[in-house]
């Protein structure tokens, strides 16, 4: 099987006032793409993305069990989000609490879905929050984010530009 | 039941499912209202009343047709959504670009293994 790369095709939509979904193909079959969302050594090489560095990933992967990740962004200060397990149907199905621990009062509930069809798998994440006002503040710190690589991007081009 | 001011911007009118589903069509090209109430099996009056949402946030436009009346898409609109998701999509796409790297390690100890035991 070649690897036929996916890079850039999230595809986040809002399916309603209070819900998120996420959407993405990976090039693996759903065993391994579960093997590597729920394993703590292996989410800690990519959760943080390009944002930071994950310090700890904790999994109790059992029916109310608790997950904590945390990570510290590049921009030194620390992000962490914790939850509970509500329903796992292993390499099918995971169905969580989240909370990010800047805003502990907005609760959202994750159903993640994986799909497999012709060795590759589908993975469909829904977030259900319980206020729109609370998806909107979580969609909204992706913004943040994203205009904060923006400005460190601009800082490096800035920087370049005044090297003699 | 009266829903106050779904009406005011492109984010509340495509909050509703139904009205997704009527983007969805006009975006493969532009239909006459009886047309959208065959392919919707929704009655006339509520796909006229989600037509009417869409028109006021300038998402649909409408022309006369001899005695219909066709609509037709304008995305414009949904650019600021765009815009919105735009920057928490792109932190989803870099954390999953490194989890293409994890998965494909993974896929090639499974195949080292499969190797070692013929």
């Amino acid at each position: 099987m070649s690897a036929v790369t996916s890079s850039g095709t999230a595809v986040v939509t809002l399916p309603s006032d209070t819900q998120v979904r996420i959407t993405r193909d990976f090039a693996a079959p759903k065993h391994l793409v579960y093997n590597a969302w729920t394993t703590p050594e292996l989410i800690k090489r990519w959760w943080s993305g390009d944002r930071g560095e994950v310090t700890s990933i904790d999994v109790d992967l059992r029916v109310g069990g608790r997950w904590r990740y945390v990570m510290v962004a590049n921009e030194g200060f620390e992000v962490g989000f914790h939850g509970e397990y509500r329903e796992i149907v292993t390499n099918e199905r995971l169905v969580s609490t989240e909370v990010y621990e800047g805003m502990p009062d907005a609760e959202a509930v994750d159903t993640t879905i994986f799909i497999e069809a012709d060795g590759r798998t589908s993975v469909s994440i829904l977030i259900e929050h319980s206020s729109k006002e609370h998806r909107d503040a979580h969609i909204d710190s992706g913004m943040e984010l994203g205009l904060q690589e923006a400005l460190d991007q601009l800082e490096q081009v800035a920087v370049s530009l005044s090297v003699p | 039941m009266a829903r106050a001011a779904t009406t005011t911007d492109a984010f509340n009118a495509v909050a509703e499912l139904r009205r997704r589903q009527i983007l969805d069509l006009l975006a493969a090209g532009e239909r006459p209202v009886n047309d959208l109430v065959g392919l919707l099996d929704l009655a006339q009056p509520l796909v006229s009343k989600h037509l009417r949402v869409l028109r006021e946030v300038g998402l649909v436009q409408v022309r006369e047709v001899g005695r219909q009346r066709v609509y037709a898409l304008d995305s414009r609109p949904l650019r600021p959504i765009h815009d919105w998701v735009r920057a928490f999509e792109q932190s989803w796409n870099e954390r999953f670009d490194r989890l293409d790297v994890v998965l494909a390690e993974l896929i090639e100890m499974a195949d080292g293994d499969v190797s070692s035991d013929e």
